[in-house]
């Protein structure tokens, strides 16, 4: 067995263990910490594709930043296993349906897909093309996509902004 | 599946590469040593006083001294802490400083029984992006330290260091764009020998002389990155107890401290590379003294100089910290959000305009 086949079934085992793992745990720290294992397989599979930038850049990105953001959140909550709130027959069952229709979703489009041959176009992945293609094919989704950034950013800020009276009284010397 | 070249590898080519990555690795542990050593040294002499000098001549032995005395110390795991992340918080402290490592230029190449052997663990062509990936992975180790304490004053200390490394993530991100867009590559190896090129033995060609203002922005928040004075909230004494270890001691205690020494080494050698040349020795023509005394020579001189801008930035980490007292917190915030990402923004708009200008 040649060494990347060796290396790709050792990621997936990974991801897929640690992916268990990130549903199973009871501690929402545990599982947090177990996405960024599911992350670092994924970016192993993209380094075995020769795509280095999109390895390196789904764990800024992912790993990095998002998963930074959630472990704040869920520290500072403090949820503990004992504290989890009890879902209701109904809720279990919209969350069943949810996810079924979505697993279906996703093992109807894979079923079609043909294996795409653009993986011997050797640096497709690299910063190099990428950044060719991103601005040249795909400039003006890339252009929307940074404007609904940016409206995000916009939308965070104001409702992150207190109340003008508020703010004068109490946080202007904090 | 593509087969990929570099994973096809000969016994030699990873004999070698172990070697490289445990010499460098013991290297950086002894440099940091002695970087706390030197610090200990360095504050005495600015507040007029011996520092220690009882371990050894010149108090020479006093770091192993103190490992020891860490690795005998009682190991105190708190009841209610969680155990498993308590135990892998240093950990991950320690690792993430010593990752960044792998790409970093440490010398030219040389020749041992006719093979060519580059003084690089791994020449990656994103390796600034790779830098980045480490650093974004620093905040765990404190982070998890500081929550699977269950103190709430770590906890604090936690978010402080972990807000403050996302903040000036950005700045220093921003600042390097522009170094980016002058060399065009991201890979380190590169641009040290890019800088080379330049006149006077490569000395007019260090990116420090091109982007003075981004060489600033990026050393302001290498100082913040590494939680150093004045940017040491996460360790302010007098508001937080200790910081995000308090609950820490034994060896534990001492990785993380030891981890931010093992920071301040990497990061030198990272601002080094970046703007000063890397293993360039300024007014000297490499290629040329390589003729004359042979390859291992000048790469054994090359990373002499490289070591000695490295030492320089320690002594600056060292000489800042006993000089400049501690922000505070709303001021560390103003610095990184308010005025170096527009800094660094406007820098970023300069330098494009001006590449743009000179090469049409």
């Amino acid at each position: 067995m040649p060494i990347t086949e060796i290396l790709f079934w050792a990621l997936s085992a990974a991801a897929i263990l640690a992916a268990l793992l990130v549903i199973f745990s009871k501690n929402p720290v545990h599982s947090v910490l177990w996405l960024i294992v599911v992350f670092f397989a994924i970016s192993g599979h993209y380094v075995l594709l020769n795509a280095q930038f999109l390895a390196i850049v789904n764990m800024i990105v992912y790993a990095g930043a998002i998963m930074v953001l959630f472990l704040f959140v869920i520290m500072l909550m403090n949820m503990n296993a004992e504290q989890e709130p009890n879902k209701s027959k109904w809720m279990k069952l919209a969350g069943i349906i949810s996810g079924g229709s979505l697993m279906l979703i996703l093992v109807a489009s894979l079923k079609n897909s043909t294996a795409i041959a653009g993986g011997q176009d050797a640096g497709i992945g690299l910063i190099q093309q990428l950044g060719r293609t991103l601005f040249s094919d795909y400039v003006v989704p890339f252009e929307i996509s940074s404007i609904l950034f940016l409206s995000a950013m916009v939308g965070a800020i104001i409702l992150g902004k207190k109340e003008k009276n508020m703010n004068e009284t109490n946080f202007s010397k904090f | 599946m593509i087969p990929i070249q570099f994973l096809v590898i000969d016994v030699w080519f990873g004999l070698e590469k172990l070697l490289l990555i445990g010499g460098i690795i013991s290297f950086s542990l002894v440099v940091a040593m002695y970087t706390t050593f030197a610090e200990r040294k360095i504050a005495g002499f600015m507040q007029d006083r011996r520092g220690p000098n009882r371990a050894g001549p010149f108090g020479i032995l006093q770091p192993l001294a103190d490992g020891l005395k860490l690795f005998f110390k009682e190991e105190i795991i708190p009841l209610t802490s969680n155990k498993s992340l308590f135990v892998l918080g240093p950990a991950l402290a320690m690792l993430t400083a010593m990752l960044t490592s792998a790409v970093i230029p440490w010398g030219s190449q040389i020749e041992i029984a006719g093979r060519t052997v580059s003084l690089q663990v791994a020449d990656v062509n994103i390796g600034i992006l790779y830098v980045f990936g480490v650093v974004s992975l620093g905040v765990y180790g404190i982070m998890i330290g500081g929550w699977s304490s269950n103190n709430k004053f770590s906890l604090l200390a936690a978010v402080r260091g972990a807000s403050q490394i996302i903040s000036y993530e950005l700045a220093m991100g921003l600042s390097l764009i522009s170094l980016l867009m002058m060399t065009g590559s991201l890979s380190l190896k590169t641009i040290v020998e890019q800088q080379m090129q330049g006149g006077w033995g490569g000395f007019l060609g260090w990116n420090i002389l091109y982007q003075p203002l981004a060489f600033l922005i990026f050393l302001i928040c290498v100082f913040a990155e590494c939680n150093r004075t004045p940017f040491d909230l996460p360790e302010a004494e007098n508001e937080l107890n200790f910081g995000y270890h308090q609950e820490y001691s034994s060896m534990k205690l001492g990785l993380y401290l030891f981890s931010e020494y093992v920071n301040m080494f990497i990061s030198s050698a990272v601002v080094s590379t970046l703007f000063f040349g890397g293993y360039d020795i300024p007014f000297v023509n490499e290629s040329e003294l390589a003729s004359s005394i042979g390859v291992n020579l000048v790469a054994l001189l090359g990373f002499l100089t490289f070591f000695a801008k490295i030492a320089f930035f320690l002594f600056l980490f060292i000489w800042v910290r006993w000089t400049i007292p501690r922000f505070r917190y709303d001021q560390l915030m103003d610095l990184g959000w308010k005025k170096l990402i527009p800094l660094a923004l406007a820098n970023l708009l300069i330098t494009a305009v001006v590449i743009l200008t000179l090469n049409k």
